[in-house]
């Protein structure tokens, strides 16, 4: 019975738990092919996330070394193709993050595998349901050939839960040919917040914000809730915040058990990062904005007038509590 | 410097999707260009100029898979300033990304660019992929989601930023490669070819529309017709929709007078906070 590959990222202290849906959806579809779920860790120096991947797979295929230490899809694409390789498998899977997109695909690639992204649900040994058209559609496909590639929703599965003790087995990568690719650094966005796919809370503003310094209203009241704070696409386009706190379509899918839109209109194209939120509060001026059509609350009211209010009500709630 | 640019039509996101018995329907869509393939062309386009308005070197290619109609697209591509275009036919139902990339990758072969563009994702199909599986199959570096391209003075090499999940990465890629473009690379000077423009060159911060004398210089620019058969690709998708349903409809809730009302039902009813 064919295997179920599953990458996971991971850091110097273990896998990143934006993987742990991917590890939910590979255990639901080895369920479907009747095989292993296999673990792939890749980095510069992997003991620490194999051993961490281990409680979550039968078997870890750690791939060490000292070239693998930065995140190219141009070195780390052979590495996930071996992998399949090597265990047999009959399936690719990964999270949707920003790697997994650049890496999967280049993956499916070597593997001449053809490939579903974004998958919310797996329905049998090959068939994905995923969504298109801005979330508008959601799509029921199949992929046929002996190895299937899929890239999935983070917020679409609960994470896995530890316990198991699987076999790890570490592959010495001595060489790799980067074909031409470097990576000259990274400059990370330094925020003590939760990330955006994994935040309880999500506080986003819109075009109606204005201007970049009027989000320091919202990031004070999404440090009391304790959120991630994002923005829709009008925000980032106008460069009022950076692009990486985009929700919707083109950015991030975010589904936390409280979302607060203010002064976001609620185009499809946002929507469709944040209808899968639990609660969905929306502050908006213009009654007749479609961001209200989604709201559980709904509140017509300027951002000026509203969200200091709530910030004071939240205080005074946190204080009586 | 010669530069392939792919260009998708989409139908226009802004309008309502017809969905009926598992399919869509889009027999009356209103077709345009997939904004993010607007975005490659334009940084193609930037990567062949001497700054804004400034002469050009190089050559632009644009490539579209689909029916005749989407000469319209070309059309509209040579008319921002896209030297010659090839529509190869296709049938969009019947293809995935991994035969898309597969026909991409032989005209690669035939037509020998420095540099594939592409928009990092189509706004219908959302799959972001024909980049990678094309940088993969050519066995080409690639930079996916740049939010700025400079290439250097001696064309061998592109030095980008790309939008990560943690912040913004700096990458290195030798030519020939394949790249594929976030919204941020419309900025003023997101895109520069070192050989062709100095570092204070600028554009404007959008794509560039076409103007009259670029509508009727199109019209005499070639669009060459290709038969997807011609190239010799395995055109077969693996992966295959099988039907189309609509997404759960979330309902409209309740409008609150105040904040003070906003927070007691967060409270109290939610249980949010």
């Amino acid at each position: 019975m064919p295997a179920v590959v599953v990458f996971c990222e991971s850091d110097e202290k273990g896998i990143r738990s934006a993987s742990l849906p991917a590890l939910t959806a590979g255990a639901a579809l080895a369920k479907q092919q009747g095989g292993d779920l296999v673990a792939v860790v890749i980095g510069a120096v992997i003991g620490a996330a194999a051993a961490d991947a281990a409680k979550y797979a039968a078997r870890v295929l750690a791939y060490e070394g000292a070239a693998l230490g930065a995140p190219l899809a141009e070195t780390w694409a052979p590495q996930l193709a071996d992998a399949v390789k090597r265990a047999g498998a009959g399936a690719l899977l990964g999270t949707a993050t920003s790697t997994g997109k650049d890496v999967l695909p280049r993956a499916a690639a070597l593997l001449g595998a053809g490939m579903a992204s974004d998958i919310t649900a797996v329905t049998a040994a090959n068939r994905f349901r995923r969504p298109a058209y801005a979330g508008n559609a959601i799509e029921e496909v199949e992929i046929s050939g002996p190895v299937l590639v899929a890239s999935v929703r983070q917020t679409a599965f609960p994470p896995a839960a530890p316990g198991g003790a699987g076999a790890i087995e570490t592959v010495a990568v001595s060489t790799v040919d980067a074909m031409g690719a470097e990576l000259l650094g990274l400059h990370a966005t330094a925020s003590a917040r939760p990330d955006l796919g994994e935040a309880k809370v999500v506080v986003s503003g819109g075009r109606g914000m204005r201007e970049g310094a009027n989000f320091k209203v919202l990031e004070e009241l999404t440090d009391l809730l304790g959120g991630a704070l994002g923005a829709s696409r009008a925000a980032c386009d106008a460069g009022m915040v950076p692009n990486d706190l985009q929700v919707g379509q083109t950015g991030k899918v975010v589904a936390p058990q409280l979302y607060i839109a203010v002064a976001i209109s609620g185009a499809i194209q946002h929507l469709a990062g944040m209808k899968g939120s639990k609660v969905i509060v929306a502050i908006n001026k213009d009654p007749e904005a479609p961001i209200f059509q989604v709201a559980d609350y709904g509140l017509c009211e300027t951002w000026e007038k509203a969200v200091p209010a709530l910030i004071a009500a939240v205080k005074k709630l946190k204080a009586a509590g | 410097m010669k530069i392939l640019v792919t260009c998708k039509r989409v139908p226009n996101p802004e309008h309502k999707l017809k969905l009926a018995g598992g399919q869509i329907d889009l027999s009356a869509a209103s077709w345009q260009l997939n904004t993010f393939d607007e975005y490659a062309v334009e940084t193609a386009l930037r990567l062949t100029e001497k700054g804004k308005g400034g002469e050009r070197s190089g050559e632009v290619v644009a490539v579209a898979i689909g029916p005749k109609e989407v000469g319209q697209q070309l059309r509209g591509v040579l008319a921002m300033g896209v030297d010659r275009a090839i529509l190869i036919g296709g049938d969009d139902a019947t293809l995935d990304a991994l035969s898309v990339a597969r026909v991409l990758a032989a005209l690669v072969a035939r037509e020998k660019p420095d540099l594939v563009v592409l928009g990092k994702q189509t706004v219908d199909g959302d799959s972001n992929q024909v980049g990678q599986i094309l940088a993969g199959l050519l066995g080409w570096p690639q930079a996916t989601f740049l939010a700025s391209i400079h290439l250097a003075a001696d064309g061998q090499s592109a030095t980008v930023t790309r939008e990560v999940d943690a912040g913004v990465e700096e990458k290195r890629v030798r030519l020939p490669a394949v790249v594929t473009v976030d919204l941020r690379i419309i900025g003023k000077k997101a895109v520069r070819n070192e050989a062709l423009a100095g570092a204070d060159a600028e554009w404007e911060e959008t794509q560039r529309y076409a103007s009259l004398k670029g509508i009727m210089a199109a019209k005499k620019k070639e669009i060459k017709e290709l038969p997807l058969g011609e190239l010799g690709a395995d055109a077969k998708a693996a992966m295959v929709v099988k039907s189309y349903q609509a997404p759960p409809v979330r309902k409209a809730g309740a409008k609150v007078a105040s904040v003070d009302e906003l927070v007691a039902k967060l409270h109290d009813e939610a249980k949010v906070i």
